[in-house]
């Protein structure tokens, strides 16, 4: 169903432009609408395949995640283990294409995914998505060799990969990176530090955004790499210890005279910033589909324990306090859910879908960051302990609105689409 | 049911699409059923008997000749069998019926009989040992009535040889386990205990929607499925008075002697 929605909606506007998203003034009617057309318009429904890989996800999530998250987090340890398991379910390495040995799914499938994943831990999920983040510049840019050598060793072995961009000096100005790349003989070499990087103390590989011409506008002096671990010259920090999502890896990378080969520079010299921009477009759906999975475990854990929990005579869900609570969970989680999911059909549909990515992060985020709150709250006391589960959603919700754009840059990339749409007269 | 050369195993593994066993059944306002429009999936039993099929593959490699996956039951149904195929069957087939019909277990067998009449001969029919939803446990006791063949149920553990055409089956029985010899052809139903099944993974997902699904209608294999019971009432179960919590031991044990439920107390 939604490929071929997919396909009709191209075949329509074949134009990449953004005019689909400006309102439009004509069939307004629902009558001439099922007269056009008697084929539904619009399904929230997933195929038989989603529905069987959601439920997948959602098994792996709840025997797999869901009894050893609260280990993890505590220990802080790198959950090899469940990183092994996912891959031997085909749960890793989604969206790379079957050419090079992944299942090549579409962005919705990817974020059904991601979605029952974070309800089991996002520290997890984490730790599962930044090897797609770090695949997706390689899938947008990357030449046949490239792709043939570092997507098919991830889906051949359970190996992990990390996406280098931010430094300490700059995370949300991107434009503001410091590491460089010099031509040297036939290679690069790279020199300066990265920051936050996930998966980097156990990546097998790194996507790395280095500045390749100092004289030009950062947009087109940058240049996107692809480096290998083991190269001479990579310096990993400690792990950071962190407030939430604890057992997933982040720490600085420095890069001392690392040499890269030629044939490891993804697109053109100078395209980096694009690149790592339109992996953005992939990867975002995805972190905000796992933004509605931790929203969604809060919303069931405070449901459920208000429904056990007696005060004043009663389940505390009879107190409309509390009630009130819940049903504002529940609206927030299906409204984060459907948004998530329209940027991810967006994208699969071939459509420029920055604008709705940008907007279903921030709401996802928020979403997550008040659920969380919210089941601590309805937990009471016990929400402030250690041995029930929602202080950790608390802890982990809060990632979600600085990682992967911060929800400040996400309102900046949404504004600016919005002067763009409706221009001043 | 024709036995196939005894060098090749042909496993048929009926399965039936349930309310998920995670859902909490609500009985509908009519008092006429179960609320169905919930999430459904795989009987659990019938889980463990894909599973003991696709094992026994493994173990047997070409002596299994094919696993075909059955299922009867409304067009949703179709899931279950492409979870089936995911799981590892190779075929599979669809026994269509309409949406509201009840299909009793006697109707299943006698489906199942005329479907293995078709597409046969099978050597080895795996079944759980009950629906989750009916809790009949009667349909492969039937099936294997209607066949004349043998039959092991609640299975704990399969060992079949091909060479020699029997299965050893150590049964779960109320003391303990018995175990049985049954000549091929034979129908075994799965206990919890058979095995863990697998899950169905990603790539495994995306091939099952290549693999063959056959249609069949219950008029196409001559079969009448009109219900034997009439079902007067679908009630909620009494709801438990509510608890009450004591202080301490002695009260704990004073009033289990009140309530007389306390042994070798009067």
């Amino acid at each position: 169903m939604l490929s071929r929605l997919a396909r009709s909606s191209r075949s329509s506007r074949p134009s990449r432009s953004l005019s689909h998203l400006a309102r439009q003034a004509k069939r307004a009617f629902a009558s001439e609408a099922s007269e056009a057309d008697a084929s539904p318009q619009v399904s929230f429904g997933l195929s038989d395949e989603q529905q069987g890989i959601q439920d997948l996800a959602r098994r792996f999530a709840r025997t797999e995640i869901v009894p050893v998250a609260a280990e993890y987090d505590q220990s802080m340890a790198y959950p090899w283990p469940v990183i092994r398991k996912a891959h031997e379910a085909g749960l890793l390495n989604l969206h790379v294409p079957e050419k090079y040995g992944g299942p090549g799914l579409g962005l919705l499938s990817c974020a059904l995914v991601s979605e029952e994943i974070a309800y089991g831990c996002t520290g997890i999920q984490t730790a599962m998505e930044a090897i797609g983040l770090a695949e997706a510049p390689v899938i947008v840019a990357g030449s046949e060799e490239l792709k043939m050598k570092y997507l098919g060793r991830m889906t051949e072995e359970p190996l992990v990969a990390a996406y280098g961009v931010t430094e300490p000096g700059a995370g949300s100005d991107v434009a503001g990176i410091r590491t460089t790349a010099r031509k040297e003989g036939g290679s690069w070499v790279l020199n300066g530090t990265k920051m936050w990087i996930t998966n980097a103390g156990h990546a097998n590989w790194f996507f790395v955004l280095a500045r390749t011409d100092s004289s030009a506008k950062p947009t087109s002096g940058m240049t996107g790499f692809v480096v290998d671990a083991d190269s001479p010259g990579i310096h990993l920090g400690k792990k950071e210890i962190n407030m939430g999502q604890r057992c997933s890896d982040t720490r600085m990378v420095t890069f001392e005279n690392v040499v890269v080969p030629p044939e490891n520079v993804l697109g053109r010299e100078g395209d980096g910033f694009k690149i790592a921009m339109k992996a953005f477009d992939i990867t975002r759906p995805l972190v905000s589909s796992a933004a509605v999975g931790l929203a969604q475990r809060a919303l069931e854990e405070a449901v459920r324990y208000a429904q056990e929990r007696r005060t004043m005579g009663k389940p505390i869900i009879e107190h409309q306090a509390v009630a009130f609570m819940l049903a504002d969970m529940a609206i927030q989680t299906e409204a984060a859910r459907n948004l998530v999911w329209k940027s991810a059909w967006t994208k699969d549909a071939g459509l420029p879908n920055t604008f709705y990515a940008s907007m279903a992060k921030t709401l996802a985020s928020r979403t997550a960051v008040e659920n969380a709150n919210l089941a601590v709250q309805v937990f009471g006391g016990a929400g402030f302990n250690t041995e029930y589960p929602v202080e950790k959603l608390y802890r982990d919700a809060k990632i979600f609105e600085l990682y992967e754009g911060t929800s400040q840059i996400q309102r900046l990339v949404i504004s600016r689409t919005l002067a763009a749409l409706y221009p001043a007269a | 049911m024709r036995p196939t050369p005894r060098s090749l195993l042909r496993i048929l593994v009926p399965v039936k699409r349930c309310v998920d066993y995670a859902v909490k059944i609500r009985v509908n306002a009519q008092q006429t059923g179960v609320e169905t429009n919930v999430k459904h999936s795989m009987n659990p039993f019938d889980e463990i008997a894909v599973e003991e099929a696709v094992r026994l593959r493994e173990r047997l490699k070409d002596a299994v000749k094919g696993i075909t996956a059955v299922t009867i039951g409304p067009s949703k149904a179709q899931e279950t069998l492409r979870t089936a195929l995911a799981m590892g069957a190779d075929d599979a087939v669809h026994v269509e019926t309409p949406e509201a019909a009840i299909v009793e277990p006697l109707a299943v067998a006698k489906l199942l009989r005329a479907v293995m009449d078709k597409k046969g001969p099978y050597d080895l029919v795996i079944l759980g040992k009950q629906a989750i939803d009916d809790d009949a446990g009667q349909t492969g006791q039937m099936l294997a009535g209607l066949l004349g063949c043998a039959q092991a149920t609640f299975a704990s553990k399969l060992d079949v040889d091909v060479g020699a055409g029997t299965a050893d089956v150590t049964r779960e029985i109320d003391g303990g386990l018995e175990q049985v010899r049954v000549k091929l052809p034979a129908i075994v139903t799965a206990d919890l205990r058979l095995n863990e099944p697998r899950y169905a993974s990603l790539p495994n997902i995306m091939k099952a929607k290549k693999k063959p699904l056959e249609k069949l209608k219950p008029e196409d294999l001559g079969v009448d499925i009109t219900p034997r019971l009439q079902m007067l009432k679908v009630t909620e179960p009494p709801k438990r008075v509510g608890g009450q919590k004591v202080d301490n031991v002695d009260e704990l044990i004073a009033k289990l002697k009140k309530a007389g439920v306390l042994p070798g107390a009067a």
